[in-house]
Protein backbone atom coordinates (compact mmCIF):
# COMPACT_ATOMS: atom_id res chain seq x y z
CA UNK A 1 0.00 0.00 0.00
CA UNK A 2 1.58 3.42 -0.84
CA UNK A 3 -0.35 6.90 0.33
CA UNK A 4 -0.38 9.35 -2.26
CA UNK A 5 -1.67 12.85 -2.25
CA UNK A 6 -5.60 11.84 -2.58
CA UNK A 7 -5.19 9.70 0.75
CA UNK A 8 -3.14 12.24 2.82
CA UNK A 9 -5.90 14.81 1.95
CA UNK A 10 -8.68 12.34 2.91
CA UNK A 11 -7.03 11.26 5.84
CA UNK A 12 -6.67 14.84 6.80
CA UNK A 13 -10.18 15.76 6.03
CA UNK A 14 -11.11 12.86 8.35
CA UNK A 15 -9.53 14.00 11.55
CA UNK A 16 -10.07 17.34 10.71
CA UNK A 17 -6.28 18.27 10.17
CA UNK A 18 -5.30 21.39 7.84
CA UNK A 19 -2.42 20.53 5.86
CA UNK A 20 -0.46 22.88 3.50
CA UNK A 21 1.27 21.59 0.69
CA UNK A 22 5.05 21.44 2.44
CA UNK A 23 2.89 18.94 5.37
CA UNK A 24 1.33 16.68 2.75
CA UNK A 25 4.29 16.14 1.96
CA UNK A 26 6.15 15.18 4.55
CA UNK A 27 3.27 13.28 6.09
CA UNK A 28 3.30 11.09 2.50
CA UNK A 29 6.84 10.93 3.62
CA UNK A 30 6.70 9.82 6.91
CA UNK A 31 3.73 7.34 6.84
CA UNK A 32 5.19 5.55 3.65
CA UNK A 33 8.27 4.85 5.70
CA UNK A 34 5.98 3.40 8.42
CA UNK A 35 4.02 1.50 5.95
CA UNK A 36 7.04 0.09 4.34
CA UNK A 37 8.01 -1.07 7.17
CA UNK A 38 5.09 -2.95 8.62
CA UNK A 39 4.96 -4.02 5.32
CA UNK A 40 8.31 -5.65 6.45
CA UNK A 41 6.18 -8.03 9.33
CA UNK A 42 4.31 -9.62 6.57
CA UNK A 43 7.35 -11.50 5.71
CA UNK A 44 6.45 -13.58 9.06
CA UNK A 45 4.53 -16.38 8.98
CA UNK A 46 1.28 -15.74 11.24
CA UNK A 47 -1.01 -18.45 9.85
CA UNK A 48 -2.90 -19.99 12.45
CA UNK A 49 -1.50 -17.54 14.89
CA UNK A 50 -4.21 -15.77 17.41
CA UNK A 51 -3.75 -11.67 17.16
CA UNK A 52 -2.11 -10.70 20.22
CA UNK A 53 -4.19 -8.00 22.23
CA UNK A 54 -1.83 -7.33 24.94
CA UNK A 55 1.40 -8.46 26.27
CA UNK A 56 0.49 -7.99 30.02
CA UNK A 57 -1.30 -11.09 29.32
CA UNK A 58 -3.72 -9.33 32.49
CA UNK A 59 -7.81 -9.15 32.80
CA UNK A 60 -10.07 -6.37 31.77
CA UNK A 61 -10.23 -4.87 35.30
CA UNK A 62 -14.26 -4.23 35.80
CA UNK A 63 -16.24 -2.02 38.09
CA UNK A 64 -19.03 -2.42 40.48
CA UNK A 65 -22.35 -0.42 38.71
CA UNK A 66 -22.18 2.40 41.89
CA UNK A 67 -23.34 6.23 40.24
CA UNK A 68 -21.52 8.88 42.32
CA UNK A 69 -24.16 11.81 42.71
CA UNK A 70 -21.82 15.03 42.28
CA UNK A 71 -23.19 17.36 40.45
CA UNK A 72 -20.39 17.87 37.84
CA UNK A 73 -22.15 21.09 35.75
CA UNK A 74 -19.88 23.61 36.99
CA UNK A 75 -16.63 21.78 36.45
CA UNK A 76 -17.24 20.21 33.27
CA UNK A 77 -18.69 23.64 31.72
CA UNK A 78 -15.54 25.25 33.21
CA UNK A 79 -13.53 25.29 30.15
CA UNK A 80 -16.15 25.63 27.51
CA UNK A 81 -15.36 28.52 25.04
CA UNK A 82 -19.03 29.03 25.18
CA UNK A 83 -22.14 27.90 27.28
CA UNK A 84 -25.63 28.96 28.01
CA UNK A 85 -27.86 27.13 31.15
CA UNK A 86 -25.88 24.30 31.77
CA UNK A 87 -25.45 23.72 27.95
CA UNK A 88 -22.27 23.49 25.62
CA UNK A 89 -23.40 26.09 23.16
CA UNK A 90 -21.48 24.81 20.05
CA UNK A 91 -21.55 26.24 16.42
CA UNK A 92 -25.07 25.00 15.08
CA UNK A 93 -24.81 21.33 13.64
CA UNK A 94 -27.11 21.34 10.66
CA UNK A 95 -29.84 18.09 10.58
CA UNK B 1 -51.55 -13.84 4.09
CA UNK B 2 -50.66 -11.32 1.12
CA UNK B 3 -47.91 -8.76 2.14
CA UNK B 4 -47.83 -7.63 -1.05
CA UNK B 5 -47.68 -3.75 -2.18
CA UNK B 6 -49.98 -3.38 -5.70
CA UNK B 7 -47.80 -1.13 -7.79
CA UNK B 8 -48.05 -0.03 -11.55
CA UNK B 9 -46.92 -2.79 -13.08
CA UNK B 10 -46.61 -5.42 -9.98
CA UNK B 11 -46.46 -6.46 -7.10
CA UNK B 12 -43.59 -5.44 -4.57
CA UNK B 13 -42.31 -6.50 -1.14
CA UNK B 14 -40.68 -5.14 1.03
CA UNK B 15 -37.58 -6.32 2.95
CA UNK B 16 -37.28 -4.70 6.15
CA UNK B 17 -34.13 -4.89 9.50
CA UNK B 18 -34.42 -3.01 12.70
CA UNK B 19 -31.01 -1.96 14.44
CA UNK B 20 -32.42 -1.30 17.78
CA UNK B 21 -30.60 0.40 20.55
CA UNK B 22 -31.65 -0.48 24.02
CA UNK B 23 -29.98 1.54 26.97
CA UNK B 24 -29.02 -0.89 29.56
CA UNK B 25 -30.92 -0.23 32.56
CA UNK B 26 -28.38 0.25 35.16
CA UNK B 27 -26.93 2.89 37.89
CA UNK B 28 -24.18 4.08 36.31
CA UNK B 29 -22.62 4.60 33.05
CA UNK B 30 -20.78 2.30 30.72
CA UNK B 31 -17.12 3.08 31.78
CA UNK B 32 -17.73 5.67 34.02
CA UNK B 33 -19.67 6.33 37.36
CA UNK B 34 -21.64 8.88 36.57
CA UNK B 35 -25.14 8.60 36.81
CA UNK B 36 -27.95 7.17 34.09
CA UNK B 37 -30.82 9.09 35.80
CA UNK B 38 -33.43 10.45 33.00
CA UNK B 39 -33.74 14.06 33.21
CA UNK B 40 -31.37 15.95 35.16
CA UNK B 41 -30.08 19.10 34.87
CA UNK B 42 -27.63 19.64 31.75
CA UNK B 43 -24.61 18.10 32.12
CA UNK B 44 -24.69 17.96 35.82
CA UNK B 45 -23.97 13.27 34.81
CA UNK B 46 -20.86 14.04 33.54
CA UNK B 47 -17.55 12.19 35.13
CA UNK B 48 -13.99 13.50 33.13
CA UNK B 49 -14.12 10.24 31.38
CA UNK B 50 -17.70 11.46 29.70
CA UNK B 51 -16.06 14.73 28.61
CA UNK B 52 -12.95 12.78 27.17
CA UNK B 53 -10.83 15.10 29.23
CA UNK B 54 -7.13 14.01 28.41
CA UNK B 55 -5.80 11.15 30.15
CA UNK B 56 -9.13 9.71 31.63
CA UNK B 57 -9.34 6.19 31.11
CA UNK B 58 -12.27 4.10 30.80
CA UNK B 59 -13.17 1.03 33.29
CA UNK B 60 -15.90 -0.88 32.32
CA UNK B 61 -18.93 -1.35 34.23
CA UNK B 62 -19.31 -5.06 35.38
CA UNK B 63 -23.08 -5.07 35.54
CA UNK B 64 -23.79 -3.83 32.42
CA UNK B 65 -22.03 -6.99 30.82
CA UNK B 66 -24.11 -9.17 32.62
CA UNK B 67 -27.19 -7.08 31.29
CA UNK B 68 -26.09 -7.60 27.65
CA UNK B 69 -25.16 -11.43 28.64
CA UNK B 70 -28.58 -11.46 29.86
CA UNK B 71 -30.82 -10.17 27.22
CA UNK B 72 -28.51 -12.39 24.88
CA UNK B 73 -29.94 -15.50 26.93
CA UNK B 74 -33.56 -13.89 26.29
CA UNK B 75 -33.21 -13.46 22.81
CA UNK B 76 -31.74 -17.07 22.33
CA UNK B 77 -28.79 -16.42 21.32
CA UNK B 78 -24.93 -17.37 21.68
CA UNK B 79 -22.84 -16.06 24.59
CA UNK B 80 -19.12 -15.26 23.06
CA UNK B 81 -16.82 -15.99 25.61
CA UNK B 82 -14.48 -13.08 23.89
CA UNK B 83 -15.40 -9.93 22.76
CA UNK B 84 -13.60 -6.63 22.22
CA UNK B 85 -14.36 -2.90 22.22
CA UNK B 86 -13.60 -0.68 19.29
CA UNK B 87 -13.19 2.88 18.43
CA UNK B 88 -15.76 3.91 15.58
CA UNK B 89 -14.18 7.50 15.11
CA UNK B 90 -16.89 10.79 13.58
CA UNK B 91 -17.11 13.76 14.43
CA UNK B 92 -20.08 15.48 15.99
CA UNK B 93 -20.34 18.04 18.94
CA UNK B 94 -22.18 15.75 21.35
CA UNK B 95 -19.84 12.74 20.94
CA UNK B 96 -16.30 14.69 23.15
CA UNK B 97 -14.05 11.65 22.50
CA UNK B 98 -14.42 11.57 18.60
CA UNK B 99 -14.91 8.22 18.44
CA UNK B 100 -17.28 6.03 20.52
CA UNK B 101 -16.76 3.19 21.93
CA UNK B 102 -18.75 -0.03 20.12
CA UNK B 103 -17.92 -3.87 19.49
CA UNK B 104 -17.50 -4.17 15.81
CA UNK B 105 -15.82 -7.47 14.82
CA UNK B 106 -16.41 -9.42 18.19
CA UNK B 107 -19.57 -8.81 19.15
CA UNK B 108 -20.49 -10.31 23.14
CA UNK B 109 -23.40 -11.66 21.71
CA UNK B 110 -24.07 -13.62 18.13
CA UNK B 111 -27.02 -15.03 16.85
CA UNK B 112 -30.61 -15.61 17.56
CA UNK B 113 -33.78 -15.35 17.33
CA UNK B 114 -37.42 -13.87 18.36
CA UNK B 115 -40.87 -15.11 17.57
CA UNK B 116 -43.52 -12.82 16.78
CA UNK B 117 -47.56 -14.02 16.88
CA UNK B 118 -50.18 -13.34 14.45
CA UNK B 119 -53.81 -12.51 15.46
CA UNK B 120 -54.82 -15.40 13.22
CA UNK B 121 -53.03 -18.01 15.76
CA UNK B 122 -49.55 -17.92 13.28
CA UNK B 123 -46.20 -17.00 14.25
CA UNK B 124 -43.20 -16.79 12.43
CA UNK B 125 -39.48 -16.16 13.64
CA UNK B 126 -36.98 -13.21 13.42
CA UNK B 127 -33.27 -13.84 13.56
CA UNK B 128 -31.23 -11.67 15.21
CA UNK B 129 -27.50 -11.22 13.75
CA UNK B 130 -26.00 -9.97 16.97
CA UNK B 131 -26.17 -7.82 19.95
CA UNK B 132 -23.25 -5.50 20.95
CA UNK B 133 -22.39 -2.76 23.90
CA UNK B 134 -21.72 0.32 23.13
CA UNK B 135 -21.97 4.13 24.77
CA UNK B 136 -24.68 6.33 23.73
CA UNK B 137 -23.86 9.81 22.93
CA UNK B 138 -24.83 12.97 24.26
CA UNK B 139 -28.23 15.28 23.63
CA UNK B 140 -28.34 17.92 20.84
CA UNK B 141 -30.84 20.39 20.98
CA UNK B 142 -31.08 22.46 17.55
CA UNK B 143 -34.32 23.98 17.74
CA UNK B 144 -33.45 26.97 20.96
CA UNK B 145 -31.05 29.07 19.04
CA UNK B 146 -30.97 29.89 14.83
CA UNK B 147 -26.80 30.01 15.22
CA UNK B 148 -26.40 27.78 17.62
CA UNK B 149 -26.30 24.21 18.88
CA UNK B 150 -26.70 23.21 22.74
CA UNK B 151 -25.10 19.93 24.22
CA UNK B 152 -26.40 18.29 27.28
CA UNK B 153 -22.97 15.15 27.46
CA UNK B 154 -25.50 13.38 30.57
CA UNK B 155 -26.24 10.72 27.79
CA UNK B 156 -23.11 10.68 27.08
CA UNK B 157 -21.26 7.26 28.30
CA UNK B 158 -24.78 5.65 28.82
CA UNK B 159 -24.77 1.74 27.74
CA UNK B 160 -26.91 0.61 24.89
CA UNK B 161 -27.16 -2.43 23.71
CA UNK B 162 -27.69 -2.50 19.92
CA UNK B 163 -29.50 -5.85 18.39
CA UNK B 164 -29.28 -6.03 14.98
CA UNK B 165 -31.95 -8.07 13.18
CA UNK B 166 -31.75 -10.09 9.88
CA UNK B 167 -33.70 -8.54 6.96
CA UNK B 168 -36.60 -11.04 7.93
CA UNK B 169 -39.40 -8.38 8.06
CA UNK B 170 -41.98 -7.52 5.29
CA UNK B 171 -44.49 -5.37 6.45
CA UNK B 172 -45.09 -2.42 8.64
CA UNK B 173 -46.96 -4.57 11.17
CA UNK B 174 -43.91 -7.39 11.18
CA UNK B 175 -41.74 -4.74 12.11
CA UNK B 176 -44.10 -3.13 14.82
CA UNK B 177 -44.59 -6.44 16.60
CA UNK B 178 -40.85 -7.31 16.20
CA UNK B 179 -40.00 -3.81 18.57
CA UNK B 180 -43.23 -4.74 20.84
CA UNK B 181 -41.33 -8.44 21.16
CA UNK B 182 -37.96 -7.14 21.86
CA UNK B 183 -39.38 -4.33 24.20
CA UNK B 184 -41.56 -7.22 25.97
CA UNK B 185 -38.32 -9.31 26.80
CA UNK B 186 -36.57 -6.33 27.63
CA UNK B 187 -38.66 -5.76 30.34
CA UNK B 188 -39.23 -9.38 31.83
CA UNK B 189 -35.58 -9.48 31.99
CA UNK B 190 -35.03 -5.86 33.46
CA UNK B 191 -32.53 -5.31 30.98
CA UNK B 192 -33.81 -2.17 29.88
CA UNK B 193 -36.87 0.06 30.98
CA UNK B 194 -38.23 0.30 27.40
CA UNK B 195 -39.02 3.58 27.62
CA UNK B 196 -39.54 4.89 24.13
CA UNK B 197 -40.73 8.55 24.66
CA UNK B 198 -37.42 9.25 27.12
CA UNK B 199 -35.19 7.59 24.44
CA UNK B 200 -34.32 4.49 26.26
CA UNK B 201 -35.32 2.24 23.37
CA UNK B 202 -34.94 3.50 19.74
CA UNK B 203 -34.57 1.87 16.06
CA UNK B 204 -32.91 2.24 12.80
CA UNK B 205 -35.02 0.88 9.90
CA UNK B 206 -33.31 -0.63 7.13
CA UNK B 207 -35.57 -0.87 4.02
CA UNK B 208 -35.47 -1.84 0.38
CA UNK B 209 -38.54 -3.16 -2.21
CA UNK B 210 -38.35 -6.24 -4.79
CA UNK B 211 -40.55 -7.55 -7.09
CA UNK B 212 -41.22 -10.83 -5.07
CA UNK B 213 -38.45 -13.77 -5.41
CA UNK B 214 -35.86 -11.48 -6.23
CA UNK B 215 -32.77 -10.91 -4.77
CA UNK B 216 -32.44 -7.83 -2.47
CA UNK B 217 -32.64 -4.55 -4.13
CA UNK B 218 -30.58 -1.37 -2.62
CA UNK B 219 -31.51 0.16 0.51
CA UNK B 220 -31.90 3.04 2.54
CA UNK B 221 -31.97 3.22 6.50
CA UNK B 222 -34.21 5.98 8.57
CA UNK B 223 -32.56 6.71 11.63
CA UNK B 224 -33.54 7.20 15.28
CA UNK B 225 -37.32 6.28 15.47
CA UNK B 226 -38.35 6.24 18.87
CA UNK B 227 -42.00 4.98 18.62
CA UNK B 228 -43.31 2.38 16.79
CA UNK B 229 -46.44 4.54 15.32
CA UNK B 230 -43.58 6.31 13.53
CA UNK B 231 -41.42 3.02 12.84
CA UNK B 232 -44.69 2.16 10.70
CA UNK B 233 -45.30 5.36 9.06
CA UNK B 234 -41.69 5.97 7.93
CA UNK B 235 -41.60 2.45 6.69
CA UNK B 236 -44.80 2.84 4.86
CA UNK B 237 -43.63 6.70 3.30
CA UNK B 238 -40.04 4.99 2.18
CA UNK B 239 -41.45 1.58 0.61
CA UNK B 240 -43.52 4.03 -1.40
CA UNK B 241 -40.78 5.98 -2.40
CA UNK B 242 -38.54 3.14 -3.37
CA UNK B 243 -41.30 1.97 -5.80
CA UNK B 244 -42.25 5.17 -7.36
CA UNK B 245 -38.21 5.35 -8.46
CA UNK B 246 -38.27 2.29 -9.27
CA UNK B 247 -41.11 2.23 -11.41
CA UNK B 248 -40.87 5.18 -13.61
CA UNK B 249 -36.97 3.54 -14.66
CA UNK B 250 -34.84 5.30 -11.99
CA UNK B 251 -32.47 3.21 -9.06
CA UNK B 252 -32.19 3.69 -5.67
CA UNK B 253 -29.45 5.48 -4.48
CA UNK B 254 -28.34 4.03 -0.93
CA UNK B 255 -28.74 6.43 1.50
CA UNK B 256 -29.13 7.33 4.97
CA UNK B 257 -32.61 9.31 5.80
CA UNK B 258 -34.12 11.03 8.40
CA UNK B 259 -38.00 10.95 9.36
CA UNK B 260 -39.50 14.07 9.79
CA UNK B 261 -42.48 13.38 12.29
CA UNK B 262 -44.61 16.06 11.94
CA UNK B 263 -44.85 15.90 7.48
CA UNK B 264 -44.59 11.81 7.81
CA UNK B 265 -41.40 11.97 4.78
CA UNK B 266 -38.16 10.61 4.69
CA UNK B 267 -35.49 12.88 3.20
CA UNK B 268 -31.74 12.24 3.25
CA UNK B 269 -29.42 13.64 5.44
CA UNK B 270 -27.46 16.22 4.01
CA UNK B 271 -24.07 15.65 6.17
CA UNK B 272 -23.53 12.25 4.20
CA UNK B 273 -20.00 12.01 2.25
CA UNK B 274 -17.53 10.13 4.20
CA UNK B 275 -20.25 9.32 6.99
CA UNK B 276 -19.68 5.60 6.36
CA UNK B 277 -15.71 5.79 6.82
CA UNK B 278 -15.44 4.79 10.32
CA UNK B 279 -11.98 3.65 10.61
CA UNK B 280 -12.86 0.84 13.20
CA UNK B 281 -9.63 -0.07 15.60
CA UNK B 282 -9.40 -2.28 18.31
CA UNK B 283 -9.35 0.65 21.91
CA UNK B 284 -6.14 0.48 23.16
CA UNK B 285 -7.66 1.53 26.47
CA UNK B 286 -9.66 -1.81 27.22
CA UNK B 287 -8.38 -5.28 26.85
CA UNK B 288 -10.65 -8.03 25.21
CA UNK B 289 -13.64 -8.89 27.66
CA UNK B 290 -13.75 -12.60 28.44
CA UNK B 291 -16.40 -14.59 30.10
CA UNK B 292 -16.08 -17.86 31.49
CA UNK B 293 -18.47 -20.24 31.26
CA UNK B 294 -19.22 -20.67 35.09
CA UNK B 295 -20.18 -16.66 34.86
CA UNK B 296 -22.58 -17.10 31.90
CA UNK B 297 -23.97 -20.37 33.61
CA UNK B 298 -24.38 -18.18 36.67
CA UNK B 299 -26.41 -15.33 34.79
CA UNK B 300 -28.41 -17.83 32.71
CA UNK B 301 -29.76 -19.19 36.09
CA UNK B 302 -30.97 -16.36 37.43
CA UNK B 303 -33.36 -15.25 34.21
CA UNK B 304 -37.06 -15.22 35.23
CA UNK B 305 -39.69 -16.41 33.16
CA UNK B 306 -39.81 -15.04 29.75
CA UNK B 307 -42.97 -14.01 28.22
CA UNK B 308 -42.70 -17.06 25.43
CA UNK B 309 -42.19 -19.73 27.92
CA UNK B 310 -44.99 -17.65 30.08
CA UNK B 311 -47.15 -18.23 27.21
CA UNK B 312 -47.16 -21.38 26.40
CA UNK B 313 -47.85 -22.06 30.21
CA UNK B 314 -50.96 -20.13 30.05
CA UNK B 315 -51.67 -22.12 26.70
CA UNK B 316 -51.29 -25.38 28.67
CA UNK B 317 -52.50 -24.50 32.07
CA UNK B 318 -55.87 -22.20 31.21
CA UNK B 319 -55.99 -23.49 27.61
CA UNK B 320 -55.92 -20.05 26.16
CA UNK B 321 -55.62 -19.81 22.18
CA UNK B 322 -51.92 -18.56 21.29
CA UNK B 323 -53.14 -15.47 20.59
CA UNK B 324 -54.98 -14.60 23.71
CA UNK B 325 -51.74 -15.89 25.42
CA UNK B 326 -49.53 -13.71 23.75
CA UNK B 327 -51.65 -10.38 24.20
CA UNK B 328 -51.16 -11.41 28.04
CA UNK B 329 -47.53 -12.09 28.18
CA UNK B 330 -46.64 -9.25 25.92
CA UNK B 331 -45.93 -6.66 29.46
CA UNK B 332 -44.85 -7.91 32.37
CA UNK B 333 -47.08 -6.37 33.89
CA UNK B 334 -50.48 -7.59 32.30
CA UNK B 335 -49.34 -10.98 32.81
CA UNK B 336 -48.37 -10.86 36.74
CA UNK B 337 -51.96 -8.61 36.70
CA UNK B 338 -53.65 -11.94 35.05
CA UNK B 339 -51.68 -14.18 37.72
CA UNK B 340 -53.26 -12.55 40.70
CA UNK B 341 -56.48 -12.32 39.13
CA UNK B 342 -57.03 -16.00 38.36
CA UNK B 343 -55.57 -16.35 41.87
CA UNK B 344 -57.42 -14.86 44.01
CA UNK B 345 -60.07 -17.80 43.69
CA UNK B 346 -59.60 -21.29 43.32
CA UNK B 347 -62.87 -21.12 41.01
CA UNK B 348 -61.43 -18.25 38.70
CA UNK B 349 -59.33 -20.86 36.77
CA UNK B 350 -62.07 -22.64 35.59
CA UNK B 351 -63.06 -18.90 33.29
CA UNK B 352 -59.91 -18.01 32.50
CA UNK B 353 -60.98 -17.30 29.35
CA UNK B 354 -63.43 -14.65 30.71
CA UNK B 355 -60.37 -13.52 32.75
CA UNK B 356 -58.43 -12.49 30.34
CA UNK B 357 -61.73 -10.85 28.12
CA UNK B 358 -62.58 -8.54 31.18
CA UNK B 359 -58.77 -7.58 31.34
CA UNK B 360 -57.48 -6.78 27.57
CA UNK B 361 -61.15 -5.23 26.91
CA UNK B 362 -63.40 -3.68 29.82
CA UNK B 363 -60.41 -2.93 32.09
CA UNK B 364 -57.78 -1.77 29.64
CA UNK B 365 -60.30 0.45 27.80
CA UNK B 366 -61.67 1.94 31.20
CA UNK B 367 -57.58 2.96 31.85
CA UNK B 368 -57.01 3.98 28.52
CA UNK B 369 -60.45 6.01 28.91
CA UNK B 370 -58.92 7.89 32.25
CA UNK B 371 -55.15 7.75 30.91
CA UNK B 372 -53.99 5.31 33.45
CA UNK B 373 -51.88 2.18 33.71
CA UNK B 374 -52.51 -1.34 34.67
CA UNK B 375 -49.55 -0.83 37.54
CA UNK B 376 -52.00 2.16 39.48
CA UNK B 377 -55.34 0.72 38.54
CA UNK B 378 -57.82 1.58 40.90
CA UNK B 379 -59.15 -1.77 40.52
CA UNK B 380 -57.04 -4.67 42.38
CA UNK B 381 -56.66 -7.64 40.48
CA UNK B 382 -58.34 -9.55 43.64
CA UNK B 383 -61.59 -7.00 43.30
CA UNK B 384 -61.50 -7.82 39.60
CA UNK B 385 -61.21 -11.14 40.45
CA UNK B 386 -64.43 -11.22 42.76
CA UNK B 387 -66.64 -9.50 39.90
CA UNK B 388 -65.75 -12.37 37.35
CA UNK B 389 -67.13 -14.49 40.21
CA UNK B 390 -70.09 -13.00 40.45
CA UNK B 391 -70.77 -13.14 37.54
CA UNK B 392 -69.63 -16.77 36.82
CA UNK B 393 -72.06 -17.61 39.47
CA UNK B 394 -74.80 -15.74 37.58
CA UNK B 395 -74.95 -13.37 40.22
CA UNK B 396 -74.97 -10.75 38.28
CA UNK B 397 -75.27 -10.72 34.18
CA UNK B 398 -72.22 -9.37 31.87
CA UNK B 399 -74.10 -6.55 31.15
CA UNK B 400 -74.29 -5.48 34.69
CA UNK B 401 -71.19 -6.03 35.66
CA UNK B 402 -70.00 -3.44 33.05
CA UNK B 403 -71.53 -0.56 34.34
CA UNK B 404 -70.40 -2.57 37.92
CA UNK B 405 -66.49 -2.41 36.83
CA UNK B 406 -67.15 1.39 35.99
CA UNK B 407 -68.53 1.81 39.57
CA UNK B 408 -65.54 0.34 40.89
CA UNK B 409 -62.67 1.81 39.13
CA UNK B 410 -64.47 5.56 40.07
CA UNK B 411 -65.64 4.68 43.74
CA UNK B 412 -62.83 1.90 44.30
CA UNK B 413 -65.38 -0.12 46.09
CA UNK B 414 -65.53 -4.17 45.88
CA UNK B 415 -67.65 -5.59 43.45
CA UNK B 416 -69.61 -7.09 46.50
CA UNK B 417 -70.24 -3.87 48.05
CA UNK B 418 -71.28 -2.10 44.88
CA UNK B 419 -74.43 -4.74 43.80
CA UNK B 420 -75.29 -4.91 47.38
CA UNK B 421 -75.79 -1.44 47.77
CA UNK B 422 -77.46 -0.89 44.57
CA UNK B 423 -79.16 -4.27 44.56
CA UNK B 424 -77.75 -5.61 41.55
CA UNK B 425 -78.29 -9.04 42.10
CA UNK B 426 -79.31 -10.93 38.90
CA UNK B 427 -83.29 -12.00 38.76
CA UNK B 428 -82.86 -16.02 38.86
CA UNK B 429 -85.97 -16.94 40.60
CA UNK B 430 -88.62 -18.37 37.84
CA UNK B 431 -91.90 -17.48 39.70
CA UNK B 432 -90.49 -13.90 39.31
CA UNK B 433 -89.67 -14.27 35.60
CA UNK B 434 -92.74 -15.37 34.81
CA UNK B 435 -94.94 -13.18 36.48
CA UNK B 436 -93.00 -9.80 34.51
CA UNK B 437 -93.55 -11.68 31.07
CA UNK B 438 -97.20 -12.26 31.80
CA UNK B 439 -97.29 -8.72 32.03
CA UNK B 440 -95.55 -7.59 29.41
CA UNK B 441 -97.18 -9.70 27.14
CA UNK B 442 -101.13 -8.83 29.26
CA UNK B 443 -99.92 -5.11 28.20
CA UNK B 444 -99.10 -5.64 24.39
CA UNK B 445 -101.62 -7.85 22.59
CA UNK B 446 -101.15 -6.40 19.12
CA UNK B 447 -97.57 -7.01 19.14
CA UNK B 448 -98.12 -10.56 20.78
CA UNK B 449 -100.91 -10.98 17.72
CA UNK B 450 -97.91 -9.88 14.97
CA UNK B 451 -95.08 -12.73 16.55
CA UNK B 452 -97.59 -15.39 16.27
CA UNK B 453 -98.51 -14.29 12.62
CA UNK B 454 -94.44 -14.60 12.03
CA UNK B 455 -93.08 -11.85 12.88
CA UNK B 456 -90.32 -13.31 15.12
CA UNK B 457 -88.43 -10.18 15.21
CA UNK B 458 -90.49 -9.23 17.47
CA UNK B 459 -89.31 -11.88 20.41
CA UNK B 460 -86.28 -8.96 21.21
CA UNK B 461 -89.23 -6.17 22.16
CA UNK B 462 -90.47 -8.38 24.64
CA UNK B 463 -86.94 -9.38 25.66
CA UNK B 464 -86.32 -5.69 26.12
CA UNK B 465 -90.07 -4.60 27.73
CA UNK B 466 -89.41 -7.45 30.88
CA UNK B 467 -85.86 -6.20 31.09
CA UNK B 468 -87.03 -2.63 31.60
CA UNK B 469 -89.23 -4.13 33.80
CA UNK B 470 -86.43 -5.96 36.18
CA UNK B 471 -83.44 -2.76 35.61
CA UNK B 472 -82.15 -5.14 33.36
CA UNK B 473 -81.60 -7.76 36.05
CA UNK B 474 -83.10 -10.63 34.83
CA UNK B 475 -80.96 -13.31 33.78
CA UNK B 476 -81.08 -13.16 29.87
CA UNK B 477 -81.09 -17.18 29.02
CA UNK B 478 -84.16 -17.69 31.57
CA UNK B 479 -85.57 -14.73 30.33
CA UNK B 480 -85.49 -16.01 27.02
CA UNK B 481 -86.76 -19.52 27.60
CA UNK B 482 -89.70 -18.52 29.61
CA UNK B 483 -91.11 -16.35 27.10
CA UNK B 484 -90.73 -18.09 23.94
CA UNK B 485 -92.31 -20.89 25.75
CA UNK B 486 -95.43 -18.65 27.13
CA UNK B 487 -95.64 -16.80 23.85
CA UNK B 488 -95.40 -20.29 21.90
CA UNK B 489 -98.13 -21.74 24.28
CA UNK B 490 -100.70 -18.73 23.03
CA UNK B 491 -100.57 -20.49 19.44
Amino acid sequence: MKIDKNTINKIARLSRIKLDDKESEDYIKDLNSILDWVEQLNEVNTENVEPLSNISSSILPKREDVSNDTNSSEEILENAPDKLEGFFAVPKVVE
Amino acid sequence: MNNLIKGEKHDWEMVIGLEIHAQVKSNSKLFSSSSTKFGSSPNSQVSLVDAAMPGMLPVINKYCVEQAVKTGVGLNAKINNYSVFDRKNYFYADLPQGYQISQYKYPIVGEGKVTIDFKDGTSKDIRIVRLHLEQDAGKSLHDQNPSKTYVDLNRSGVALMEIVSEPDIRTPDEAGMYISKIRSILMYLDTCDGNMQEGSLRADVNISVRKPGDEYGTRCEIKNLNSIKFIKQAINYEAKRQIEILESGGSIEQNTMLFNTSTGKTRPMRNKEEAHDYRYFPDPDLLPLEISKEEIGKIKSSIPELPDELKNKFIETYKLSNYDASVLTAEKQTSDYFNETINSDPELKNYAKIVVNWITSELFSLLNKNNQDLNNSPVSPENLGQLIKLISTNEISGKIAKDVLEDMFSSGKTARQIVDEKGLQQVTDQGEIAKVIDEVIAENPKMVEQYLAGKDKLLGFFVGQAMKLTKGKANPKMLNDILKQKLNKKN
